[in-house]
């Protein structure tokens, strides 16, 4: 709490206590009046101060005016009631400014608290790095360090900048930045990304990039500039909030003087001044537009703060709202829904077991450095003892001839089998295939191709569930590829064999300004199909500049499900953003009618305006809370 | 250019208020207020003096707004 919150609080506390006891107390004429101002000025002198300066500033019509002007005018008709020897109702005034402001306080401190959670979220802020001086640890600011810097992450430190590790290995968690509690380990060669925390070794780093470009930095810049990108929502709020006070002042006036007029000249009945004033006064405590302008920008960062929290970060209220209007998601395939590299897929009519086919394949391979030749190294997953090869002979597009422990094996394409009289049989998959022959007789053969990822079917699943009409899959790779992923994956349509250009071409066809289209794409040269749709989407961000730069929405690890909940995330936000607005909007016409032919009191009034705040923000709290069962 | 400044500001509409008094200042092309995080985004024209015009733009705020706070 701050120091202006806690002199509200004692305020608030002083009027109560004040209230209760003067209820108790049986005052009389002048001094009861006198009694019962001492609260009223105590909690409402601030208000009742800037509504004279809005005034003089020529810029009337804003809460407090209507807050003083009120209160004002009910004690004026307490003072009246108390000459004509009635008893003058005191306590509605002072408990209306009382209420009205327990509301601000309680808004104030719900802003400040859901501030402080998403800062506390968003706490991945380096506060120094180490470097190494005269053989000592020196801890300096980050901004301090420069690219080619190296600098010391001792256990349990967060990361402060991005580099490459020189020395060391450890794992570490990134949760804080992807959402995945999961720890990565790293080795001597890898990139390490600043924000994420050293889970157990002492790492030695050479750092790529200066603070300022660090992701940290990027990030902590992305989701605080994210609120100030407002939504439609929102600027739908603030101007209803700009006429609608108006209106609302100049209708309590027309209800404070015309049906008086009306009974006077037109039915000869008694005008009844005070009834009609006291319904305009309910009127003014009414409209105070507060529940919509402050819950509607509060859902908003709650939704981007907790989405922050599982790794998806949305650069603003508007693509959080355009997110939940999607109805078309074009998906670029590679590094999207598969992961972009060449993995042993599967083994097909093998004579011996699938490890010894994959073991010779290898051995076979274990000189050569095409992506081919990894594939099935990382598929071995074992030390090769290069000593047990001899003879290599690679003929150059078709495979290779080696002698694995003196037995002749040809490992290669069709071209290579036919060369040596040996019948491969033809495989049905799509991908690369490696045909095996140990002393010229076929084995079997291995498919080597790009994987789907294992999250992409029910992430395409969940997706169709949420409401997105159309799935679209773009690729530059072959149409056969294309068809097999797409059967796979259940995505309705695809376009196969796009160059960059025709992805562009193609989102633009596919954007026909009815519906809402997102496309998802892994940053890498897809910047301008990115940029183009109405939100571009791009994954598995961490690190890659380009994308962050040119993506809307933006996944911070490459697991497609995480699109799936960034949309129920946008949906969860803009259905309370909506309810805040009927709710309030309707509760308040509600109590108007009924304020204007007389039956609510001033008491329901102030419900109408502090009871409904509260509740508003309680339930745009509720963006906040987000599961992670993605 | 763009600056960023620390604000201090109560109420959400306050916040709106304080913004559109930004925007009419002189020397001030865009401003944006985000009251979730207490900043004020201001783009100035070219050649006017950011710190002159940041005190009109306290001044202006200060009218609509009594309680809000600038830290330029």
């Amino acid at each position: 709490m701050n120091k202006k919150q806690k002199r509200m609080l004692i305020k608030i506390v002083i009027a109560s206590v004040m209230l209760i006891a003067f209820h108790f107390i049986p005052l009389k004429g002048i001094i009861r009046f006198i009694a019962y101002m001492i609260p009223y000025i105590i909690i409402g002198n601030d208000i009742i101060k800037k509504a004279f300066k809005g005034i003089i500033n020529r810029k009337p019509f804003d809460e407090s005016l209507l807050m003083a002007v009120a209160t004002l005018g009910a004690i004026s008709l307490a003072v009246y009631n108390e000459f004509n020897g009635q008893i003058g109702d005191y306590v509605e005034a002072v408990a209306v400014m009382l209420f009205y402001q327990i509301g601000e306080f309680f808004q104030s401190a719900a802003v400040a608290k859901s501030r402080k959670n998403i800062a506390d979220l968003m706490n991945i802020r380096p506060d120094y790095a180490n470097i190494e001086k005269d053989g000592k640890l020196v801890q300096v600011d980050p901004n301090e360090v420069n690219a080619g810097d190296i600098i010391i992450i001792t256990a349990g430190e967060k990361v402060p900048l991005d580099g490459i590790i020189i020395e060391g290995n450890s794992s570490v968690n990134t949760v804080a930045l992807t959402g995945e509690s999961v720890p990565r380990s790293l080795n001597v060669g890898d990139e390490i990304i600043s924000g994420s925390i050293n889970l157990s070794g002492l790492l030695k780093v050479k750092v790529t990039k200066n603070f300022g470009e660090s992701t940290v930095s990027k990030i902590l810049e992305l989701v605080e500039n994210a609120s100030s990108k407002k939504s439609k929502s929102e600027d739908f709020i603030a101007k209803f909030a700009r006429v609608y006070t108006p209106i609302v002042v100049f209708s309590a006036i027309a209800l404070a003087i015309f049906p008086p007029l009306i009974r006077i000249i037109f039915l000869n009945l008694t005008p009844m001044w005070n009834i009609w004033l006291y319904r305009a006064l309910t009127f003014l405590v009414i409209s105070c537009p507060c529940a919509l302008v402050v819950s509607i920008p509060l859902t908003f960062f709650a939704g981007i703060g907790g989405a922050s929290r599982t790794g998806v970060l949305i650069k603003g209220s508007n693509y959080l709202e355009t997110l939940s209007k999607v109805k078309t998601i074009v998906f670029d395939k590679t590094g999207t829904l598969t992961k972009g590299i060449f993995e042993v897929n599967a083994i097909h009519h093998n004579k011996i077991d699938e490890e010894r086919l994959i073991e010779y394949a290898a051995l076979a391979e274990s000189a050569s450095s095409h992506p081919i030749a990894l594939s099935l190294k990382k598929a071995y997953n074992k030390p090769i003892d290069i000593s047990r090869v001899k003879d290599i002979q690679e003929i150059s597009g078709n495979g290779i001839i080696a002698k694995i422990d003196d037995i002749e094996i040809i490992a290669g394409n069709d071209k290579i089998m036919e060369k040596f009289a040996i019948e491969p049989i033809k495989c049905h998959c799509v991908g690369t295939i490696i045909h095996i022959a140990i002393n010229k007789e076929y084995m079997g053969h291995i498919v080597i191709s790009d994987v789907i990822k294992p999250e992409s079917e029910k992430a395409i699943e969940k997706i169709k569930k949420s409401g997105v009409k159309n799935i679209i899959m773009l690729t530059g790779d072959l149409k056969k590829v294309a068809c097999e992923v797409a059967e796979k994956l259940k995505i309705d349509k695809y376009f196969a064999e796009l160059l960059p250009n025709d992805k562009l071409n193609k989102i633009e066809e596919i954007i026909d300004g009815k519906n809402t289209v997102a496309f998802v794409g892994d940053g890498i040269n897809d910047a301008p199909v990115l940029t183009r749709a109405d939100v571009g989407i791009a994954m598995g961000a961490m690190g890659s500049d380009a994308a962050i730069e040119a993506a809307d929405v933006v996944l911070m690890d490459d697991n497609p499900l995480k699109i799936a909940s960034a949309i129920k995330i946008s949906k969860k936000c803009l259905n309370i953003v909506k309810q805040n607005i009927w709710f309030a909007l309707g509760v308040k016409f509600i109590c108007l009618v009924l304020g204007a032919v007389g039956i609510a009191n001033m008491w329901l009034a102030v419900f109408a305006d502090v009871g409904v705040m509260i509740i508003c923000i309680l339930n745009a709290f509720r963006a906040l809370i987000i599961k992670n069962n993605v | 250019m763009k600056k960023t400044y620390k604000i201090e500001v109560d109420c959400a509409n306050c916040a709106n208020l304080m913004e559109e008094a930004a925007k009419k200042t002189a020397g001030v092309k865009n401003a944006v207020v985000n009251f979730m995080t207490q900043k004020m985004d201001v783009e100035f024209t070219d050649g006017s003096e950011p710190e002159e015009v940041m005190k009109n733009v306290l001044k202006n705020c200060k009218k609509v707004e009594e309680d809000c706070e600038i830290y330029i």
